[in-house]
């Protein structure tokens, strides 16, 4: 019995296909891991048979497994072992399984060289083929330098189709081995014009790529595929191809006037939508290039558009996702030509599919003015409202703040409308992006001036319904603007009608639910409101208003002091203790308000992002001088790192009779200033070049917003975005009346400079005056800053590499390296062209032959040293 | 680009263009597969993921997904997945995900046809299928001596 169970058990060890693999996977839910790693040691036995066939049988299940996510690495030598089986069968699961799981990392694809080139030469084409196939897919540098000229020397086989496949390896080979462009270009180029149309769309490809990574070294080659494209029928191929127009246009303006033509040609008539698709988004990309100097293309545009708009009409999703995406192309040049159509893109804020309503915002980006940023936004808040699902409602949100903000809220014209779309919104439940609108706040409040008042009088409404938002978790997000909210309130407090109510609303003891730092800020803000209300209370002459203030600190600040974030405990109790000494100055009767005022004196301005970085290096501070001398010689850098503790013991008793010599002392100090006074990198005393500036009163150079309200706005409570829309419709009507009269009386007094901040508004198409002056203040930057740095370009591109000159001749050191061993050291006698070297390489080939044997031989050795390895 | 068969979080197959690491592969295939399944069935079929773009197709149980780079047409990646299933079509005679699961080497053979680092070979389905046609034929004939060999040994 018990041996009819092992040899049954073995029987079935050999015959487990990959069929009984996957459905033993497919039986083995519960415990897939188990039974893999069952199957991988019964691969391992099969792997150690001598039999070809079972070996291929198990990699082939290796293969499937590798799919599953399991390694396989540990098996790369059996696959070669594979590969190099002469019957197809085998040969096609070894590559395929090596196509699978080598990559440059492998260490044992070294030893794949002459097999694969054995395969390249094989009389069957189909052995060729998948030797081709697979070292598509794990070509490394020493396979692309090692093979280069096999593979150039199949471009021209007699079956097409060895040739396309060896035309398509050698964008592979040029990407790992970019010396072997130069040599094998010309054949290369040969093949576009090849009899076989398979091989011809196969050198568009590899050339399209090429050139689409650099197309300056490829407009040579335009005639030809312009030739190529008016002839080609083929939509794959003339895909290729008007995407190689796309990249070469902006080197040659030229070429785009030429191709505009056949380009609509082609919009007109194909029924195939890839290759309309194709040709708008290049006629989009000569357009755009061709805009400084070609103003009358407005027709293709035009024609762009209205296929465009077609497009997004259509039913089916992918074309109206498309059509919104090329559509975000034309936008950047031409804005008009894409606003006409606002009403299609708004439709799309109610499609079904989030990615396409997604695109349509993005294209609302672009497309706002003064003139519809109401409007849209207006529009977009309603689709907050309905949004189902956090993400996009966040993303709604993110874009409305995008919109207006963008470019320094250029379209803003009514600050208080945007500071009431932001109090709206953080009424949305669930949001994550509290801290983007509580950042849009601070900036709105910081550098608006105009607008300080009645951002100051929303936010104290906001503190004191901060209950509402801080009330349940769910709501965690949105407890940021109570940071913006907070700050804003104290840091402005002059402008706060009823102070005091607002310092109450801050003390309350619900504060100590929110997140620290939050509390942090209401316990700083609390002082300046306090130093604020006490000013207003002394000025008045109230004495014991300004006490009973001082008393609500003194009650409320504990309750901060027990915080369990640090920071907030800490700033509570230094200033509790502040708020009582103050207490006691108060009973004196002494007035406190001015010194308590000028521990927030002075005012904040935002600083560029950049402002640090660009500070310029003051002449004569070299930042690597030393500051103190080093000690002395014996101490010099490289003899440092070699003891550090032991060093540092000796260093201590070194000090110790300096400290005592007080003689030695002086002398010494006396000797450093001499040596300071003659060394120019020391910093002296004297004023130097940077402390000038940070004495600079800096502040005085920032523009000052100068605001006339034109419109008085009071609205009570907290507003309703929507009210601002139909009273900003009324000023504007007004203003346009008052315009028309002013023309009348005087016809030319235009034109003061295209200047957003000027104080006229020049834009042709939008005579909106903002209704406040809204001077914004710039970031500070500092003085002499610096030009800004240039992008860095990717120093790992591998695209970088094959940015080579086609057209030079080519040099004798060039030449491929032909059928060599790495270690053989042989110069071939220079030929002239490329051809030629083919035919003389002939001979060398026998030798290499028996040469190969030989080295086949060394491997075979290997192998059997490598089996008796594994079977230890 | 990799393309692959993603059913309910399995993967059936997977070809990679661009050398990546194990690691890597297996990351990016766990997170396409995320983003793929949480579409909606009326979605399009293309998302931007990462730096790339994703244009998927759903053939019965079976998503069909590819990853493109920037400046790749999306129809025609479209195109190429129906061509490619087409193909699986003809080959197998109204292809099922069966099919696909049990030969999965062939179906990693028609692709290689198809396809090759990435580019189309041939974008004429009858050559493609004339070729893996031809190589099967090959393999057939090398297979028959093996089995009377192999039974030979057996017995």
């Amino acid at each position: 019995m018990a041996l009819k169970m092992v040899k049954g058990s073995i029987d079935r060890m050999f015959d487990k296909n990959l069929q009984d693999l996957v459905r033993g996977i497919r039986n083995h839910k519960e415990d897939e891991a188990k039974y893999i790693s069952q199957c991988i040691d019964e691969i391992k036995q099969e792997l150690k048979q001598d039999n070809i066939a079972v070996k291929a049988n198990a990699v082939c299940k290796l293969t499937y497994l590798q799919m599953l996510g399991y390694d396989i690495s540990w098996a790369a030598f059996n696959i070669i072992e594979v590969m190099s089986a002469s019957k197809f069968t085998f040969k096609r699961i070894g590559y395929l399984a090596a196509s699978q799981s080598f990559h440059e990392g492998t260490d044992v694809i070294m030893l794949t060289t002459n097999q694969i080139r054995k395969d390249l030469s094989s009389p069957s084409q189909y052995d060729t083929g998948v030797a081709l196939t697979g070292l598509s897919c794990f070509v490394t540098p020493d396979l692309a330098r090692d093979l280069a000229n096999d593979i150039m020397t199949l471009m021209s086989h007699t079956k097409p189709y060895i040739r396309k496949k060896a035309v398509l390896i050698m964008y592979k080979v040029f990407l790992k081995y970019p010396e072997s462009l130069r040599p094998a270009f010309p054949r290369l180029k040969e093949k576009l014009e090849d009899p076989d149309p398979g091989v011809q769309s196969a050198a568009v490809n590899v050339i399209c790529e090429l050139a689409r990574r650099n197309p300056k070294n490829y407009l040579s080659l335009a005639p030809l595929f312009f030739k190529l494209m008016t002839s080609s029928t083929n939509n794959w191929v003339l895909i290729k191809i008007i995407k190689l127009f796309g990249a070469l246009t902006p080197l040659e303006p030229r070429l785009g006037k030429k191709l505009i033509e056949p380009l609509t040609n082609l919009i007109h008539s194909t029924s195939a939508m890839s290759l309309l698709y194709e040709c708008v988004n290049t006629v989009i990309a000569v357009l755009i290039s061709l805009s400084s100097g070609m103003p009358n293309h407005s027709a293709s545009i035009q024609l762009c558009v209205q296929k465009l708009r077609i497009l997004i009409e259509d039913s089916d999703q992918n074309l109206k996702y498309l059509g919104l995406l090329a559509m975000s192309k034309i936008l950047k040049t031409h804005p008009k030509s894409v606003q006409s159509h606002k009403d299609l893109i708004l439709q799309c804020l109610d499609d079904k599919d989030e990615s396409i309503r997604l695109r349509a915002l993005d294209l609302l980006y672009g497309m706002v003015s003064k003139k519809n940023l109401m409007e849209i936004v207006k529009k977009l808040m309603t689709h907050v409202d309905k949004a189902e699902g956090t993400t996009y409602r966040d993303e709604l949100l993110t874009k409305i703040i995008d919109i207006c903000s963008q470019s320094n809220y250029q379209y803003i014209t009514n600050f208080e409308w945007y500071i009431s779309i932001l109090v709206e919104l953080t009424r949305l439940e669930g949001t994550r992006h509290g801290h983007l609108i509580a950042a849009q706040m601070l900036d709105v409040a910081i550098r608006v001036k105009a607008i300080r008042k009645f951002a100051v009088s929303q936010m104290s409404a906001l503190l004191d319904s901060a209950h509402l938002l801080a009330s349940s978790t769910q709501r965690n997000g949105i407890c940021e603007v109570l940071y913006a909210a907070a700050w804003i309130c104290g840091e402005f407090s002059e402008h706060l009608q009823e102070p005091h109510h607002t310092l109450e609303a801050m003390l309350r003891p619900k504060v100590t639910t929110l997140p620290g730092h939050i509390q942090a800020v209401y316990v700083q803000n609390v002082v300046k409101l306090y130093a604020n209300i006490l000013q207003q209370k002394e000025q008045a002459g109230e004495a014991e208003g300004a006490q009973a203030v001082t008393q609500l600190m003194v009650d409320r600040l504990p309750q901060f002091v027990q915080s369990a974030d640090l920071e907030v405990q800490e700033r509570a109790s230094c200033i509790l203790q502040l708020v009582k000494h103050i207490q006691k100055l108060q009973a004196k009767d002494v007035p406190v308000a001015e010194e308590v005022s000028t521990l927030f004196a002075g005012e904040l301005n935002p600083v560029a992002p950049k402002a640090q970085k660009k500070v310029p290096v003051p002449e004569g501070l070299d930042l690597d001088a030393w500051i103190n001398e080093p000690l002395s010689d014996s101490e010099s850098e490289d003899e440092r790192p070699r003891a550090v503790f032991h060093e540092e013991e000796q260093r201590r008793p070194k000090h110790r009779p300096s400290e005592a010599d007080e003689e030695e002392l002086a002398r010494r100090r006396e000797a450093r200033k001499q040596e300071q006074a003659n060394n120019p990198f020391y910093i002296k005393s004297s004023p130097s070049p940077q402390k000038r500036y940070q004495d600079a009163p800096g502040v005085e150079h920032i523009p000052v917003v100068q605001i006339d309200l034109s419109v008085p706005l009071k609205v009570p409570g907290l507003p309703m975005s929507d009210q601002y829309v139909k009273l900003e419709e009324e000023r504007r009507h007004r203003q346009k009346l008052e315009k028309d009269k002013r023309r009348k009386k005087r016809k030319e007094k235009e034109k003061k400079g295209k200047r957003r901040h000027s104080s006229l508004p020049t834009e042709s198409d939008e005579d909106i005056a903002p209704a406040q002056q809204v001077d914004i203040v710039t970031e500070e930057m500092p003085e002499n800053a610096l030009p800004s740095d240039e992008d860095d370009k990717d120093p790992n591109d591998p695209y970088r590499a094959l940015d080579i000159d086609l057209d030079k001749p080519l040099a004798d050191s060039e030449k491929l390296p032909i059928q060599k061993h790495r270690n053989a050291e042989t110069s071939k006698s220079p030929e002239k062209d490329v051809p030629v070297v083919e035919k003389k390489s002939k001979k060398p080939k026998k030798k290499e032959k028996k040469h190969k044997e030989k080295e086949r031989d060394k491997e075979k050795k290997k192998q059997k040293e490598k089996k008796a390895e594994d079977l230890d | 680009m990799s393309l692959g068969n993603i059913r309910q979080g399995k993967l059936r197959l997977q070809k990679w263009y661009l050398a990546t690491s194990d690691k890597e592969r297996k990351k990016m295939v766990r997170e396409l597969m995320q983003v793929v399944l949480a579409r909606k069935p009326k979605m399009c079929s293309f998302l931007e993921w990462r730096d790339l773009k994703v244009v998927y197709k759903r053939y019965a149980s079976l998503y069909f997904c590819c990853a493109i780079e920037g400046q790749d047409n999306e129809l025609i990646t479209l195109e190429l997945i129906h061509r490619y299933v087409e193909l699986l079509d003809k080959y197998f005679g109204s292809v099922c995900e069966l099919d696909i699961i049990f030969n999965f080497e062939k179906a990693y053979f028609i692709l290689d046809e198809f396809l090759m680092g990435g580019d189309v070979q041939d974008t004429s389905k009858k050559s493609v299928l004339k070729a893996i046609e031809q190589a099967d034929l090959l393999q057939e004939e090398d297979e028959s001596p093996r089995s009377v060999l192999e039974e030979m040994g057996l017995a």
